[in-house]
């Protein structure tokens, strides 16, 4: 008879949780995608043999409490100041590894200057930009990523562009400075969608650790189920049919050059 | 005796700043204070010791890089003048929160709004009674003097990270743009990696191997930790309070009368002793150096010395007077003179405030 101690053998582990998880329950929403995109940022400084060096700022939002998870090193910034807190760290550490993991509030409405500056300086680090449309911790309010049309609680009628602006995209908008050296827009919702992604951040992370010219961003459009008011699996579907047309997933900026 | 020059107040900064081994500054151009800035550009700090120096695109992301570096464990320094240090409130509160040590300057004008380019003293409530939001005190160091722009950068970083906390140096338009003999103190190596390494356990320069990872953060969503941590600062600001309190007593010891001032206000309310002596007048002068920790318990033994009356003099409408009441405790008369918007007082107007108000009043 095969027991379990039979199959529970080194030789037969095919997934290993990353060290540099912690082990506390997520304070994420069941079929948010902060979860995944945790997890591959810290398999990637682990895979790259970084975390001794690596040195991460949080931001205000869902995932404020992002160093309650990953298990490095982390400061946690005010609202939208995470790229300025992320160059402070650069500028007076240029050999450690430094990133900042922002949503789009924080990084496109409160803190648009400090993500285009830091971008235009062409500082050193790596942002990680999760966009789900919406801001979830504070309940579901207008984000300047929300879709035309799109309803939250500050826009119950749905988004009004004639009053309310129109979406900001940020990452475009980003690519056209010459400081940044890569920018690229992935998802996580699906396993193919997260081996691209990781692949991403891996490239974003190497840039950084060879000296590479440049900030390198990787924007990650993920879903809100709790937000938009649907079922995680809904929401993924909705995400594909509704925020990839005007987020278009890929490289939109390579080895300092515009591919798209 | 160190090297001797002559300077502006905030020159001498620029300069104490890089003789303090400061690792960083990041600022952001404001009236009357941008020498700091333009003075660092020239004198190359980076090649001179290695330290950074970075203008930023806004005061509130200055304050935020201070955040960071200071959170990584090392000595960074910013200044602004009144409008640009209301920007950096929010990163003050998160520093004071998270409990880093950095120095920052204001070279204070008139106000309030954008106000004038002119001397003031009136963001003397936002220094100490927190200009942020929160339960925190900061460390304040009123200049008088070029000599102290630059005494008090190497004081501002000893007890910044003594106490893991903001020191402010709070000077004016006066003392940032006037220019005098300073004596340099000798060049202090920058820490090396190592030494921050040994000395600073809880900054964030990456999590070594069996070791506890370190978070700088301000946020703990249990209010009972929350309550403990604000019990922890108020512990330490008491051991300031205990500890740190710094004032000049100037013929006080059988002064009838007293001045209470700091910063240029100090300087001519001196002139104003003088004058008020040569009439026969028994004047003093009570010069604050820490404006938090306050000097509560000299101004109490002037009461016990038999004071009659103390005039604030500064130039806002009246704010450390408030602290000048509340440490006396009507023990004697207090009165508040001062010019402000931009003007300065004379010796002749503070004399004549002591004479009205207090003496004949």
């Amino acid at each position: 008879m095969i027991t379990f101690e039979d199959i529970v053998k080194p030789e037969n582990l095919v997934y290993e949780k990353t060290s540099l998880m912690t082990d506390k329950a997520l304070s994420y929403c069941p079929g948010c995608g902060h979860g995944t995109a945790h997890r591959i940022i810290m398999e990637v400084i682990e895979e790259l043999g970084l975390e001794e060096n690596t040195i991460g700022v949080a931001p205000v939002g869902c995932s404020v409490l992002a160093y309650e998870f990953m298990n490095i090193d982390m400061t946690q910034a005010a609202h939208g100041r995470a790229p300025a807190v992320a160059t402070g760290i650069k500028r007076t550490w240029p050999d450690k590894i430094v990133f900042t993991y922002q949503g789009d509030g924080d990084l496109a409405a409160i803190g648009t200057a400090e993500t285009i500056h830091a971008c235009n300086r062409g500082e050193k680090f790596v942002i990680i930009f999760v966009n789900n449309g919406i801001y979830g911790m504070t309940g579901g309010q207008m984000a300047p990523t929300t879709l035309p049309g799109m309803k939250s609680s500050t826009s119950p009628y749905g988004r009004d562009i004639e009053t309310m602006g129109n979406p900001l995209k940020i990452t475009e908008l980003v690519a056209q400075l010459p400081g940044t050296y890569f920018v690229t827009r992935q998802a996580v919702h699906t396993p193919a969608a997260v081996r691209k992604a990781k692949k991403a951040i891996k490239k974003a992370f190497e840039n950084q650790r060879d000296d590479k010219h440049g900030l390198s961003f990787v924007e990650i459009v993920s879903n809100c189920n709790s937000g938009w008011k649907m079922t995680p699996t809904d929401s993924n579907k909705w995400m594909e049919e509704n925020m990839f047309p005007y987020y278009p997933m890929g490289d939109i900026k390579v080895d300092g050059k515009l591919v798209k | 005796m160190g090297e001797l020059k002559l300077m502006k107040g905030n020159e001498a900064l620029a300069e104490a700043a890089i003789r303090a081994g400061a690792d960083a500054y990041f600022g952001y151009p404001i009236t009357p204070q941008s020498e700091v800035i333009e003075y660092l550009m020239s004198e190359k700090p980076y090649e001179r010791t290695g330290m950074v120096v970075l203008q930023a695109e806004s005061e509130v992301a200055a304050i935020n890089m201070i955040y960071g570096a200071a959170g990584a464990g090392k000595r960074v320094i910013t200044s602004s003048s009144s409008p640009g240090i209301s920007l950096k409130q929010e990163g003050i509160s998160y520093i004071s929160g998270a409990e880093l040590p950095c120095v920052y300057a204001n070279v204070v004008r008139g106000g309030p709004g954008l106000g004038t380019i002119q001397p003031s003293q009136a963001d003397y409530f936002q220094s100490v009674k927190g200009g942020g939001h929160g339960d925190y005190k900061q460390i304040v160091l009123a200049p008088a003097s070029v000599q102290e722009m630059s005494d008090f950068v190497k004081l501002g970083f000893e007890l910044a990270f003594k106490y893991r906390i903001a020191v402010l140096i709070l000077s004016d338009g006066v003392i940032g743009q006037m220019m005098e003999k300073v004596e340099l103190f000798d060049q202090m190596p920058r820490l090396t990696d190592e030494e921050i390494y040994e000395k600073f356990p809880w900054a964030t320069t990456g999590k070594k191997k069996g070791t506890e990872r370190r978070i700088i953060t301000s946020l703990d969503l249990d209010s009972h930790k929350m309550e403990e941590h604000n019990h922890h600062l108020q512990r330490k600001y008491k051991t300031i309070m205990e500890n740190e309190v710094r004032s000049e007593a100037i013929h006080c010891d059988d002064a009838e009368y007293i001045f209470v001032a700091y910063g240029s206000s100090a300087r001519i309310a001196q002139k104003a002793v003088d004058m008020a002596r040569a009439k026969g007048i028994k004047a003093g002068l009570i010069r604050l150096i820490t404006l938090f920790p306050f000097p509560e318990k000299q101004l109490q033994a002037f009461c016990k010395q038999g004071v009659k009356g103390f005039l604030a003099v500064e130039m806002s409408a009246g704010q450390m007077v408030e602290d000048v009441r509340l440490s006396v405790a009507g023990c004697a008369k207090v009165q508040h003179y001062g010019r402000f918007g931009g003007i300065i007082h004379s010796p002749e107007e503070v004399l004549r405030a002591m004479e009205q108000q207090i003496i004949g009043g």
